[in-house]
């Protein structure tokens, strides 16, 4: 096999004085025709760096190659040094030979332009298309993505399609001249997980019908084991190690490969589900949510009349005892965060009702429950400090700060493992993990009983999570805590659930304990969930192909959902009877 | 019901509220028409002389009475005459404002044409030399008044060039064009300068956010050329904020230009409307400030259509 890409020794810099400022320090690695390399690694490792050099995009994100070279072996058998090319060469390898998909597909496509145009545009310029015979080139690259009604969709501007969708599209563009290389560059990222192994089974497809070679980086080592043939993993700029994908996964050599693995929460089935709590029913629950139903009402017309409701939430309820982790999973728009933030009285539910250990929850201010965001670096304020940050549940509750107080924000951040100096700090100062910590202390200030967590640990890298969830289970046991935790990831609801409810279409499907409903589920939605979990475990997997969209949640004014037909599969664990 | 209809519905409600605030407000600064027109001899007139004026100025009834009247007659086409051109109100607005709409659009021409590539090229060379000299001219041109331009312009082409600006009675463009466009091209300039100038701060800043996009760099990495990339792709995404100042700026300069209307010794509204309040000219004032108001209500709506011509995310009329 002849080499497609040879790249050694390259260094990256960034800013003004791009020798000071190294990203990447020195990366090497070879890919031949169809071999899909996988760049795994951290946030800041530079491995998106790396990628970007590759086509040279670096160059528009104020960074500077400053050493080694790039050597692409192009369709005619010659070499051209990527490193050393100029901006027109470049352009004429960018699309054709060097395709690219991106992390948002959702920011990835100009808004103002339909997405006939944008795959156009590519026949266009690297096959001299024009006209019929473009637009007739772009539907066939729209079927080759498995896109149903591809010339209807052809006149879509990016917004009238979902994420899934898009990332196709994006697909679509970046395969339609063929590229003997394809770059994805964190491609399922910001994608629910059932539609993550959707395009996950699409790449793999196409890898295999067009002979393409693909570098894919993410920072989930758990999804390289099904696409990748060689893994390279990066830490702080450097390649520490590479080799062939069962060679790396099953006998990391270096430390931060093994460390990486072994923070990676494996989803287990339900065998790694918590086992440190037993209900006891005549328990007073923390939280009982009673038949909550959440409606977004539809305008339009003259006299923006009511034309409908978005039912996001349909008469959701369930009981969360104290010392318990009830986990709700689902994907976007399943009602999921709706459910989190009518419980903080952050939405106003339209019916049902919310009781706490305190009787029922009149509105936003009852301290006993308490939430904790999932976004560390959007939801602290940046003028504010520390300590200003913890004393504001306090105030809010109508307490003062006294030296009491402050002795508490002390006990707090030493017990969340913050230094103690931490109060006089500002947020920027300090880690995204930190910061969650930081969140997790301010949650903690009036000593809850409930802790809505949403999505807490989905933006923290693995090992991070591994760390931040430890803490919780921690946290748990010393206050007896309750906790609601949101997670669209399954591996991570696995660690710290005790329960899980399965949320679709903003109705539970299926309710029970972790473990029955993890390794034994039955609601079909669920099911698909499990499947499309991405495992270590499952080397090279197949995935069916859907093309299913999630059913629309408006509805006509007054309509009423039929009652919910349960089945029992156990002494704690029940679905909803499917249609 | 469509947006337009809707949008259309609101006009007659949002005149009636300028036309009442015009009414009081002319009538509130002290004087009236009698003083303008006699200053400190109004103090010799008889009381029978006086009220003979104000019931010829129609200021002798009640307020109230007056808007009702005035207000009956703009139903039905009739903004009232003016006192001191003697002549219907709508025949003098309509007599100037071709002038005001041409110095408009021609202003608007020159600050597009400069301010639109101004800012683009700026935003390309983002912090380079070039880019410091195109912010620093834009600087120039929005804190300079417009009277010093339009003098400058002139002393420039006199004492350089020896060419002067045309002067003398204004031709409308329909009966002598080029002696018209060399009446206007001066106070277009002089107009189009800060316009050029607000034009080119907005079109790099939008530009500048637009390049670093998503969207930019998949175009880039599908081999599109420079070029095609800053006009086909980012432009469109970064006309919103210009089309909308360029929209402000052309519903002020309807509502006429009066400094450099009175440079270039030109007959626009903006001169008009000032006459008129010195002189009290009550209908003539109400009649302007309402044309004036009605104009830029149609801007605004044409903006509005625009942007959804720019934009398909943008869809008028849902939503609360």
């Amino acid at each position: 096999m002849t080499s497609l890409l040879s790249v050694s020794n390259l260094r990256v810099g960034f800013g003004r004085d791009p020798a000071r400022n190294e990203i990447v320090k020195g990366v090497s690695f070879d890919l031949a025709a169809g071999e899909t390399l996988a760049i795994v690694g951290e946030s800041g490792s530079g491995k998106s760096v790396t990628a970007l050099s590759i086509n040279r995009l670096v160059d528009f994100g104020g960074g500077r190659i400053i050493g080694g070279s790039i050597k692409l072996t192009r369709a005619d058998e010659s070499i051209l040094d990527i490193t050393l090319a100029k901006e027109p060469m470049l352009e004429k390898i960018r699309g054709s030979e060097i395709g690219m998909i991106f992390q948002e597909p959702m920011t990835s496509l100009n808004p103002v332009l339909s997405i006939g145009t944008q795959i156009e545009e590519s026949f266009r310029l690297h096959r001299g298309l024009t006209g019929r015979q473009a637009i007739a080139a772009a539907k066939d690259a729209l079927d080759r993505v498995r896109i149903p009604d591809a010339a209807r969709r052809l006149k879509y501007a990016p917004n009238q399609l979902s994420g899934g969708m898009l990332q196709r599209v994006m697909i679509a563009t970046a395969l339609a001249c063929n590229p003997r290389l394809l770059i994805a560059d964190e491609p399922t990222t910001a994608l629910d997980v059932t539609v993550q192994a959707q395009i996950m089974a699409l790449l793999g497809e196409l890898k295999r019908e067009t002979g393409m070679a693909m570098i894919f980086i993410t920072h989930d080592i758990g999804l390289v084991a099904g696409i990748a043939d060689k893994v390279m993993v990066m830490q702080a700029g450097q390649a520490v190690e590479q080799g062939a994908l069962g060679e790396v996964l099953d006998r990391p050599q270096h430390p931060y490969t093994q460390h990486l693995l072994s923070a990676v929460p494996h989803f287990e089935s339900g065998r790694a589900a918590r086992t440190d709590f037993t209900r006891k029913e005549k328990e007073t629950p923390a939280l009982d949510v009673e038949g909550l139903v959440v409606r977004f009402k539809v305008k339009g017309g003259f006299f923006s009349r009511a034309q409908g409701s978005v039912h996001a939430v349909e008469n959701v309820s369930f009981k969360l005892m104290p010392g318990e982790t009830l986990a709700i999973v689902g994907e976007s728009g399943s009602g999921k965060s709706t459910t989190a933030r009518a419980i903080l009285g952050l939405v106003r539910p339209t019916r049902g009702s919310f009781a706490t250990h305190m009787g029922s929850i009149a509105d936003a201010t009852d301290p006993s429950v308490q939430m904790v965001f999932q976004n560390p670096y959007a939801s602290l304020n940046p003028r504010l400090r520390v300590d200003s940050i913890l004393a504001e549940p306090v105030i809010a509750g109508g307490g003062r700060v006294t030296a009491e107080t402050r002795e508490k924000m002390k006990a707090l951040l030493k017990r969340v493992g913050l230094p103690e100096d931490s109060l006089d700090r500002y947020p920027h100062q300090f880690s995204g993990g930190q910061r969650q910590r930081l969140c997790i202390a301010r949650a903690l200030m009036l000593n809850p009983s409930v802790v809505v967590l949403d999505e807490a640990v989905s933006a923290l890298d693995v090992s991070v999570q591994a760390k931040v969830l430890e803490l919780l289970v921690d946290l748990q046991k010393e206050f007896g805590l309750a906790y609601l935790f949101v997670s669209h990831d399954m591996a991570v609801v696995e660690r710290i659930a005790h329960r899980i409810a399965v949320l679709y279409a903003g109705q539970i499907v299926e309710i029970g304990d972790a473990a029955s409903i993890l390794s034994n589920p039955q609601h079909s939605y669920t099911k698909r969930l499990i499947s499309a979990v991405p495992s270590i475990d499952r080397r090279n997997q197949r995935f069916e192909i859907d093309t299913r969209q999630v059913p629309s949640l408006v509805r006509p004014p007054g309509y009423e959902p039929p009652e919910a037909q349960w089945r029992e599969f156990g002494p704690d664990h029940r679905a909803r009877a499917e249609a | 019901m469509s947006y337009l209809a809707r949008r259309l519905l609101t006009f007659p409600l949002v005149m009636l509220g300028v036309s009442i605030l015009v009414f009081v407000a002319i009538r509130m600064v002290p004087g009236d028409a009698i003083t303008a027109m006699l200053g400190t001899e109004a103090g010799l007139l008889t009381s029978a002389q006086r009220a003979a004026l104000a019931a010829y100025f129609g200021i002798d009834q009640p307020i109230l009475v007056q808007y009702w009247k005035w207000l009956l007659g703009v139903f039905q086409g009739d903004l009232g005459i003016s006192v001191t051109h003697g002549k219907p109100v709508l025949s003098i607005i309509l007599e100037r404002f071709p002038l005001t709409l041409q110095l408009a659009l021609m202003s608007m021409c020159v600050a597009l044409a400069v301010g639109l590539p101004a800012g683009i090229f700026a935003a390309t060379r983002n912090e380079k030399l070039s880019d410091l000299g195109v912010r620093i001219f834009a600087m120039i041109g929005q804190s300079t008044p417009n009277f010093v331009v339009g003098l400058l312009l002139i002393y420039a082409l006199s004492a350089g060039f020896g060419v002067l600006p045309t002067m003398g009675e204004f031709t409308p463009f329909l009966t002598d064009p080029l002696r018209n466009l060399g009446q206007m091209i001066l106070p277009a300039v002089t107009l189009g300068f800060a316009f050029a100038a607000s034009v080119t701060r907005i079109s790099r800043s939008a530009m500048l956010d637009v390049l670093s996009d998503d969207y930019v760099r998949t175009a880039r990495s599908k081999g599109v050329p420079k070029m095609s990339v800053i006009w086909r792709h980012a432009l469109p995404n970064a006309l919103i904020p210009v089309v909308t100042l360029s929209g402000v700026e052309f519903g002020y300069l309807l509502g006429g230009a009066v400094l450099v209307e009175q440079i270039y010794a030109l007959p626009g509204l903006g001169r008009l409307v000032l006459e008129a309040i010195l002189q009290r000219d009550y209908a003539l004032v109400q009649g302007c400030v309402l044309f004036i108001a009605f104009n830029f209500l149609v801007v605004n709506l044409l903006v509005d259509l625009l942007y959804v011509t720019l934009d398909p995310r943008i869809r008028l009329g849902e939503g609360g």
